[in-house]
């Protein structure tokens, strides 16, 4: 049953598989150099972040009884057991997730309006002035480098503690990430409408408005949904800072150990987490369908 | 001089006679939605305080801020040597994170792909569990893990690493379904069973792919483990959240300024790095 191979001469195959050891062994040696470096930067780097495996190890039953703890109420009964004790604060979290949901939107709103006017001033192909392209591409860097948390800790001192914080923070992040989104999808159109207005005679908005804006507005409409999706996800979080949403009672419950309204925040931060998700990605695809039928 | 034609407004009327008729459904219909928005930002910004005097005002202390942080000055030398220190080490959580991250998603990608794992309930658990970590916010599993392994940069490590298996679970796993199956056919036809075929057939198809997503997420972690630091996990957040909350504005602007720097550096390093695995029209990330 076995298939004829042929089989060359001894003398003919010796310099082939030669050559063959040749090259695996340079590549070995090569995988085994980028290897050996690897290894030497997380020896460094696990002195520098002070890993110990052995403190891991020792305490990673307190992981999983930490997960223990939350799933169980003060009484020591699960929290399945009584949903009503377990979302005893229902009123108040929903209250605060929705001002969690209301910073991410009008944050996203802020911001894509900011990003809006912005990305046609940044973008090559019809940015009035040079220079101007360049201030702009800067400035968005900067909105997005630096953390949202770390302007939402400068917001705290000049706005005071409160949600206003968390959406300037939001809406600055989002600035800077949207713009240069936007100007990206600016730089993809077609510039022929572009042309044609301008050729009418139409000043530089008015060529933006009917040449630029209708190639490009399903594409800003699905990159702000994207950004929105993030933002919930971040704005969680403001409140460790003290800027708004769910996060402020949610850092209190960690740092006081009330186990079981740790897991309840965290189920309904899931949730809604998932909600959005499904929601925009539906409305993101209907968007690109939308596109590809008129293009 | 060309004399020009008078515009024959009824013959263009006939010829395009749908830019002239009264707004489709569908226009109307999104016209609707965009006011919608807009009314929903004007009452969310009403609800939020923004039209009262409390955000001018706000506005105008912003500014008082924005002056006593510049310029940036760290005060003395030992301070820039602690927050070198503090620095590096927050490159250290990062990489260690993330590179941690990068080799255990990669047989949770495996489960959740569906050209590798045929059993529906194990990919539809592996894919729900992915989406739950995804969902929790890193500062928020810093927190957790600050509860087992103490205050410290492990814990900022550790925090990495669990929000990063989400990200990394998810797009591995894409790339594994992108991938072309005919290799591991090959492998499969010459006897080779299916560790092999993943090992020799998937693998080193979708290697550099992964190698690529890694990189990028090393540039994007060592951005999240700046901020880490501000409930505990170690890095240079503690430093600036101390700095902004004790209002030592000029050190707290240093603090960004090196922040910028090295993010800065290793976005060029990480990307010529990206480039060199994939060239340089390689798949967006």
């Amino acid at each position: 049953m076995s298939s004829p191979v042929v089989q060359l001469p001894d003398a003919q195959l010796r310099p082939l598989l030669a050559a063959y050891d040749a090259s695996v062994r340079v590549r070995r040696r090569q995988s085994f150099v980028v290897l050996a470096c690897i290894v030497a930067a997380v020896v460094l780097s696990s002195i520098s972040a002070e890993v110990s495996l052995g403190k891991l190890f020792a305490n990673i039953g307190n992981f999983t009884s930490y997960f223990g703890r939350l799933l169980h109420l003060d009484s020591g009964a699960l929290v399945i057991s009584d949903p009503v004790e377990w979302y005893w604060g229902l009123g108040r979290w929903l209250r605060l997730l929705g001002e969690t949901l209301l910073i991410a939107y009008v944050g996203t709103a802020l911001g894509a309006l900011g990003a809006f006017f912005l990305c046609f001033l940044a973008a090559a192909n019809v940015t009035p002035r040079p220079w101007l392209r360049i201030a702009v591409r800067r400035f968005c860097e900067l909105c997005r480098t630096v953390p949202e948390l770390v302007f939402a800790l400068m917001f705290v001192i000049a706005f005071g503690l409160g949600p206003m914080a968390g959406v300037l923070a939001v809406a600055i992040h989002s600035l800077g990430a949207l713009g240069k989104l936007f100007a990206e999808v600016v730089e993809n159109i077609d510039m022929k409408p572009v042309e044609g207005v301008h050729a009418t005679g139409a000043p530089w908005h008015v060529a933006m408005r009917f040449g630029a804006l209708p190639q490009t507005m399903s594409n800003f409409v699905s990159y702000a949904l994207l950004r929105f999706e993030i933002n919930v996800r971040g704005a969680t979080v403001m409140g460790f800072v003290g800027a708004g949403g769910i996060g402020v009672d949610l850092i209190e419950a960690i740092r006081k150990f009330y186990y079981s309204d740790v897991s309840a925040i965290l189920v309904l931060i899931v949730i809604t987490v998932s909600v959005i998700d499904t929601a925009t990605g539906y409305v993101r695809h209907r968007l690109i369908g939308l596109e590809g039928r008129h293009g | 001089m060309m004399s020009r034609a008078p515009i024959d407004l009824a013959a263009i009327r006939s010829r395009h006679p749908q830019h002239f008729g009264p707004p489709s459904r569908e226009r109307k219909f999104m016209q609707a939605l965009g006011a919608g928005a807009l009314l929903l930002l004007l009452v969310g910004m009403a609800q939020l305080g923004f039209f009262s005097g409390a955000f001018l005002s706000g506005v105008g202390k912003l500014g008082v801020v924005a002056g006593l942080m510049l310029p940036p000055n760290p005060g003395d030398w030992a301070h820039v040597r602690l927050y070198a220190m503090s620095l590096v080490e927050t490159v250290a959580i990062s990489f260690l994170g993330t590179l941690g991250a990068s080799l255990l998603a990669v047989p949770v990608a495996l489960l959740a792909a569906n050209n590798v794992t045929t059993q529906r309930v194990l990919r539809f658990l592996s894919r729900r569990s992915l989406d739950t970590i995804r969902s929790v916010d890193i500062l928020i599993w810093a927190l957790i893990w600050i509860n087992v392994v103490g205050l410290g940069p492990f814990a900022g490590v550790l925090a990495i690493m669990t929000s990063d298996i989400g990200n990394f679970g998810k797009l591995f796993s894409e790339a594994i379904e992108a991938a072309d199956h005919k290799p591991v056919e090959g492998i499969v036809s010459t006897g080779g069973g299916r560790i092999l075929g993943i090992r020799f057939g998937i693998l080193p198809e979708v290697f550099p792919v992964l190698a690529s997503q890694v990189l990028y997420f090393f540039e994007s972690n060592t951005r999240s483990a700046t901020i880490i630091g501000i409930v505990g996990a170690g890095g240079i957040g503690l430093h600036l959240a101390e700095a902004i909350r004790t209002l030592e504005l000029q050190q707290a602007s240093f603090i960004i300024l090196i922040i910028l720097v090295a993010v800065a550096a290793i976005d060029l390093v990480s990307s010529q790095l990206r480039f060199a695995l994939i060239g340089r029209r390689g798949p967006a990330t």
